[in-house]
């Protein structure tokens, strides 16, 4: 599979972008460091929204970006950051260089961008972890053991594929305040319903097969049925499918920040920094709109390759999942 | 087919009272306290310069039984809906019901012209695509609808904002010019029938008002068609590349019938089966978080912009109002969907 990935040129784009997506993130703190070090390497991995309910304070947000004074205009990109790699924040006299410029407030680009992947990618893989760890369980639950436990799982999962889950999001947002953490819980609360169906649907087929037979003759538990036997068989292509959702889910992740309900105006997350550019579009009718180019054109380009990265990357999986298909593009 | 119309809508209800109770379960774990708070606008305990005190406060919390539990709350809060008090919004200031009935109109107007082009486009192109597989016009489109759907709505927005607004000056965003307003809103003459101002401009036979609205449509309407324009799109090629391979279309052409009638009548009529029910109800739903996000952009005074600020606000009221309004809108299309499939796929009976 990873050659037929690696021979389209559509499916390798999307893995060469998904390569360096994955890069900024895991050198964040490298590419970008924050301006004073963290006394312990978890508050760079776990971001302040997962930590809160665990702590009283934390010591260090490196997720949040430094805001170079109090004004309100952006700084354009200063060419003498990129005299090395990767860019300086700082010159020689403690000023703030601006890589990629500022946002409005003031808030540096380059920062956030590298930190926002970081963002993106912890809340992607949480949602999707969580939701398919739920999804697998009640799946292969009602797949399994079928009859009345089926159903009434899956009138559960009917009644969770029914609901609005954008307006529910907008519903317990507004009871409970804004934020990354109410976002991803309700993300997983509503979207595990999913994968659910689609696990039962391959339970179900592989269920009647001789090996579960056999190993229900040879008086297996159903826990070690379902998880040494029937799991192991079925599970690769609900895996790939799930996490090929990050991209989907990230959309719609920033597009809640964009609308003001994710961790704040400081916060390394693209969603509100495109925000911020809007402000800056709209009030210069009639003036230079291109002095302010770099708020949106770094912000909007950032968003949409990874998004693109993965549709390529998914449309091209799907493909060779599907083998109905095969052969036709 | 009856028997079926009348299960499906009798499971609206079912579901607005599941939306609502559970609304009202979320609200369970705040105090009494914070629950007034959620209708005076102001911390209460230092509400009105302090004027407001504990007693009072107290005494406001029994009237409304907001001490009570969640059941019994809700029991009082329905039986306010069943005689069309929806409460009060405090971002609008006024009644929910009343808000809603005064925004709606936009949202509808932007969706109404959003909703058809989408549809037929979006077949039209995706036949195109099938028809011409594999040649460069199928690969044009094929990135076209890519870009599409990986181009975030409030990104693409900001995009088009920024050429047509900012550098070309062509379309501004709002909903009317300041002049137009004043006619629209405080004018004697102008009449209000529908409430959607194009419409509204041409029944009172002003013909600047009707370019004015239309030019504040033009970049909402392409943000909020772009992205399920594109999923479409794709939806209905695959779909019709599939019903392309089948054998009745080689005996269609092997009967010698023109290649018009064997892609529109014998393809595309059954391409369309998938699309119709895979495709269109993911359309509204992504017409919903597209709505709340391009009215955002483009500063669209509609309902999507209201509810976005009323959630900001904890404005719970206002956003149960929005919230059942696109249930609603969900069910009642997921049931024009299956009746309409009736219509295109003869083999479906729902009995």
């Amino acid at each position: 599979m990873l050659k037929r990935l690696l021979k389209n040129p559509l499916s390798l784009t999307g893995i060469v972008l998904l390569a360096i997506f994955f890069f900024m993130a895991l050198a964040a703190p490298w590419l970008a460091p924050p301006a004073k070090p963290c006394p312990s390497f978890v508050y760079y991995i776990v971001p302040d929204w997962i930590l809160r309910p665990f702590m009283k304070e934390l010591p260090c947000e490196p997720f949040r970006i430094p805001r170079d004074g109090f004004r309100a205009a952006p700084l354009p990109p200063d060419p003498q950051a990129w005299k090395t790699f990767p860019p300086r924040l700082k010159d020689e006299f403690g000023k703030m260089l601006h890589p990629l410029g500022t946002t409005e407030n003031r808030y540096d680009i380059w920062y956030g961008l590298v930190w926002g992947t970081r963002t993106a990618l912890i809340a992607g893989i949480v949602i999707v972890g969580c939701t398919l760890l739920i999804g697998i369980i009640i799946g292969s639950i009602s797949g399994y053991f079928g009859s009345w436990v089926d159903s009434v799982l899956m009138r559960g999962v009917d009644f969770v594929l029914a609901l609005p889950t954008f307006l529910m999001t907008l519903v317990i947002l507004s009871i409970w305040g804004r934020g990354l953490d109410k976002i991803v819980l309700v993300d997983i609360l509503f979207g595990w319903a999913g994968y659910a169906r689609f696990v039962r649907g391959i339970i179900l087929s592989v269920r009647e097969r001789e090996f579960v037979s056999g190993a229900k003759a040879l008086g297996a538990s159903h826990w070690h049925i379902i998880f040494r036997h029937v799991l192991p068989n079925s599970i690769y292509p609900v895996l790939i499918l799930a996490s090929l959702d990050i991209g989907s889910i990230v959309l719609g992740l920033s597009g809640l920040s964009f609308l003001g309900l994710g961790q704040g105006e400081d916060y390394a997350d693209w969603g509100q920094m495109i925000a911020f550019a809007r402000n800056r579009i709209v009030g210069v009718a009639g003036g230079d709109v291109m002095q302010y180019w770099y708020t949106w054109v770094f912000p909007g380009m950032t968003i949409t390759l990874f998004v693109l990265a993965w549709n390529l990357l998914g449309d091209a999986v799907r493909d060779i999942l599907d083998p109905r298909l095969r052969g036709t593009r | 087919m009856l028997g079926f119309i009348i299960r499906r809508l009798l499971f609206l209800p079912f579901l607005w009272f599941a939306i609502t109770f559970l609304t009202f379960l979320l609200l369970e774990p705040l105090g009494p306290y914070q629950r007034v708070a959620l209708f005076i606008n102001v911390n209460p305990e230092q509400a009105f310069g302090g004027k407001l005190t504990k007693e009072q406060l107290q005494r406001l919390i029994e009237k409304y039984g907001l001490d009570q539990p969640a059941i019994s709350q809700y029991v009082r809060w329905i039986k306010q809906v069943f005689q069309g008090n929806f409460g009060w919004s405090k971002v609008a200031q006024k009644p929910v019901f009343e808000a809603i009935r005064e925004r709606l109109p936009a949202t509808f107007e932007l969706g109404l012209y959003a909703v058809l082009p989408v549809v037929l486009i979006a077949i039209w192109l995706g036949v195109l695509s099938a028809v011409h597989h594999n040649k460069p016009l199928d690969h044009s489109l094929r990135f076209f609808s890519i870009t599409g759907y990986s181009l975030p709505t409030f990104v693409f927005g900001i995009f088009v904002l920024m050429f047509f607004y900012g550098i070309l000056g062509w379309f501004p965003p709002g909903r009317l010019s300041f002049w137009a307003e004043r006619i629209v809103y405080d004018s004697a003459q102008f009449t209000r029938y529908t409430g959607l101002n194009t419409i509204d401009a041409i029944l009172n036979n002003r013909w600047d008002i009707f370019v004015d609205a239309l030019r504040h449509l033009v970049l909402p309407v392409l943000t909020l068609s772009y992205l399920s324009w594109a999923g479409l799109q794709r939806v209905t090629r695959s779909s019709m590349l599939e019903t392309l391979r089948q054998d009745y279309i080689t005996t269609a052409r092997a009967k010698g019938l023109t290649e018009r009638i064997v892609i529109l009548k014998h393809g595309l009529r059954n391409a369309l089966i998938p699309v119709t029910t895979i495709a269109v109800p993911t359309v509204i739903g992504l017409m919903l978080s597209g709505v709340v996000i391009t009215e955002t952009v483009f500063n669209y005074k509609g309902l999507g912009l209201l509810s976005v600020d009323a959630t900001l606000q904890f404005d719970v009221p206002m956003v149960l109002g929005f919230t059942l309004i696109g249930t609603s809108l969900i069910v009642l299309t997921n049931l024009l969907v299956d009746i309409l499939y009736v219509f295109i796929d003869p083999r479906v009976r729902y009995d």
